[in-house]
């Protein structure tokens, strides 16, 4: 069995040849996307390109993803931030999604405007708890029925309020779906059946509206987006298949352009003693995506929150030098830097601190409190303080000749940070750009997939 | 059917978690819909589960003697909150040494909360108290 594996992304198109017979990944190619022409011609030049390389391949498999017409781009919409909001969040994200902005209690009518301006391909309306609050979802359905913009929505908020919110989505042109609640009841989160039917409209509605149908055509499995593709493989690898053990804990970091997307594969419980957990639990599987960390589309407010000073300070450059190099990347976004040159360290700096930013962000923390009976702490989110290995993926990460010096941003600052960030991880590189490859082969091998990511994903 | 939603939780640092839970039971068996948010629990929690859960009542417990700070401007935030209308009790030992209950209670009350309790009662004894409350709020 011959699988080739395509990755529809917003610039590259990237294929995946994998000869299943010899347990290898023969090669890899890619092509830039053309997805406003068709997006089978960047298909078609990077198989002649990969086939160039490696001699004709005829595969008996093709497995696709896509975050190629902006990936899927989603607004959440809950209740309390910290709560149904944030439930709502999590369950867009780790489904793959865009998560442009997040909306809490009653939205406005500047607020629903705002929705507008996104454009987004789905919107999640979450709130309340089952039995709980549902004036807000109920006004907040109002609101989306009145909404321009052919988006669909699903609906995942207190259960008691769904049949009044059927009947006002139903009078709107609006396509919707209702299913369970992403936190039936208070601090439980039920992520799965949103996620599920994120999915299922990815593949009903947006496969289609971005233009991919062509590539739906010939592709053996249903296009999956590729953060998801990419989530597949890292659960894979840390929990392995039935049969073979994965490598436990693990934490990926993909620094894009546009974004720096977090992923952990733990179930975070806490490592000191004296800790009370607090807030919402967060699933063994969690992506985060930071929209304001990327090396070059959101290059200015990755350098406004890790402050121009301070990244000229850790590399000893002049201030003028660092901020001449950022305006050139956002003039020319394609623009790279020269292998071992001045800019070069530049970049890794500017990546570090992306790292470190999405990993402070990504990552639980504690509050230490004094009380009658001593210190104790809190811990709100995830405690990956154990977290033995983390990857890192995408271009700057697997192009630089220091990727660990990168990867270095998610260690934790010592005892008195209040991030529950790795303390003593080894650091792993994606040098073939192959998870989400993976993730996606893991559809049809899972014991193939998971052997191939242990043999590419290499210790530094 | 449920009796009403309440939110419940021990305050500030305090980390006496068996009354807690007892009271959890306590409510339950009663026919409560108890939402528990455990122990060290601040006035946010309170608001935050409240809204999300459209609770009737918030009860709070404090056994350490620090109530009397940690409670201060409780209801403010809840009025801030559209949580208006949203009974407030409290119980335990709520101050420093052994004050005169009149005086503490007047303070409780004067703090905006609905209900006080001495140190020592049982659950139970805000049973009529609470099932009253939440009738006359449903009316």
């Amino acid at each position: 069995m011959k699988y080739l594996t395509a990755d529809f992304g917003s610039t590259y198109t990237k294929l995946t040849a994998i000869d299943a017979h010899r347990e290898e990944i023969v090669g890899t190619a890619a092509a830039f996307t053309t997805i406003t022409t068709n997006v089978m011609n960047g298909f078609h030049e990077a198989l002649k390109r990969l086939e160039t390389a490696i001699g004709t391949f005829a595969y008996d498999k093709l497995l696709c993803c896509s975050s190629a017409a902006g990936g899927l781009r989603m607004v959440a919409l809950g209740l309390v931030p910290e709560l149904t909001a944030k439930a709502a969040r999590t369950a867009a994200s780790s489904a793959g999604a865009k998560v442009i902005r997040t909306f809490s209690f009653e939205i406005s009518e500047t607020e629903r405007e705002a929705i507008e301006a996104i454009e987004p391909d789905l919107v999640l309306l979450c709130g309340g708890t089952d039995g709980g609050n549902r004036e807000v979802i109920v006004s907040n359905a109002r609101k989306l029925a009145d909404a321009k913009g052919d988006f669909s929505i699903i609906v995942a908020g207190n259960k008691s309020a769904d049949d009044e919110v059927t009947t006002i989505l139903s009078a709107s042109s609006k396509n919707f779906v209702i299913t369970e609640n992403v936190m039936p009841q208070f601090n439980q989160l039920n992520i799965e059946p949103a996620r599920e039917e994120i999915k299922k409209l990815f593949i009903e509605r947006i496969v289609q509206a971005k233009g991919l149908s062509g590539a739906q055509a010939l592709a053996a499995n249903e296009i999956i987006p590729t953060p998801l593709a990419v989530m597949n493989g890292c659960e894979l690898l840390s929990k392995g298949t039935g049969d073979t053990e994965g490598i436990g804990d693990l934490m990926a970091i993909d620094i894009g352009g546009a974004t720096t997307d977090v992923y952990s594969m733990s179930h975070g419980h806490p490592t000191l003693t004296n800790v009370q957990v607090k807030g919402l639990p967060e699933p063994y599987a969690k992506r985060s995506v930071e929209g304001d960390l990327g090396m070059r589309y959101s290059l200015r407010s990755l350098v406004e929150t890790a402050d121009l000073d301070k990244l000229a300070r850790e590399i000893d450059f002049p201030v003028d030098e660092v901020q001449a190099w950022i305006d050139a990347c956002r003039r020319t976004p394609h623009l790279l830097a020269v292998e071992g040159s001045r800019e070069q360290a530049i970049e890794e700096a500017l990546a570090r601190s992306a790292t470190r930013i999405a990993t402070e962000r990504h990552c639980g923390s504690w509050e230490s409190v004094y009380t009658p009976f001593g210190q104790v702490f809190a811990l709100t989110g995830k405690d990956l303080s154990e977290v033995a290995h983390v990857i890192g993926i995408g271009g700057v990460i697997a192009n630089s000749p220091h990727p660990a010096h990168i990867l270095e941003g998610v260690k934790s600052e010592g005892e008195k940070s209040p991030h529950a960030k790795p303390k003593q991880p080894g650091y792993l590189v994606d040098k073939r750009y192959i998870f989400a490859s993976m993730g996606l082969l893991s559809q049809k091998d899972k014991e193939l997939a998971l052997k191939l990511l242990k043999r590419e994903i290499v210790s530094l | 059917m449920s009796k009403g939603t309440v939110v419940i939780g021990v305050i500030g640092a305090d980390v006496h978690a068996v009354g807690n839970k007892i009271i959890d039971f306590a409510l339950r068996e009663a026919g409560y819909n108890v939402i528990n948010l455990g122990v060290m629990v601040s006035q946010e929690e309170y608001i935050q589960a409240a809204i999300e859960t459209d609770a009737d009542a918030i009860l709070v417990s404090s056994l350490y003697g620090h109530g009397e700070i940690d409670c201060q401007g409780l209801r403010d935030k809840c009025n801030e909150a559209g949580l208006g209308d949203i009974i407030l009790l409290v119980g335990g030992n709520l101050v420093v040494g052994k004050q005169n209950f009149e005086e503490v209670e007047t303070r409780f009350l004067d703090m905006g909360f609905d209900h006080v309790s001495p140190p020592g009662t049982p659950i139970e004894g805000v049973f009529d108290y609470l099932e009253e409350a939440i009738a006359a709020r449903k009316k």
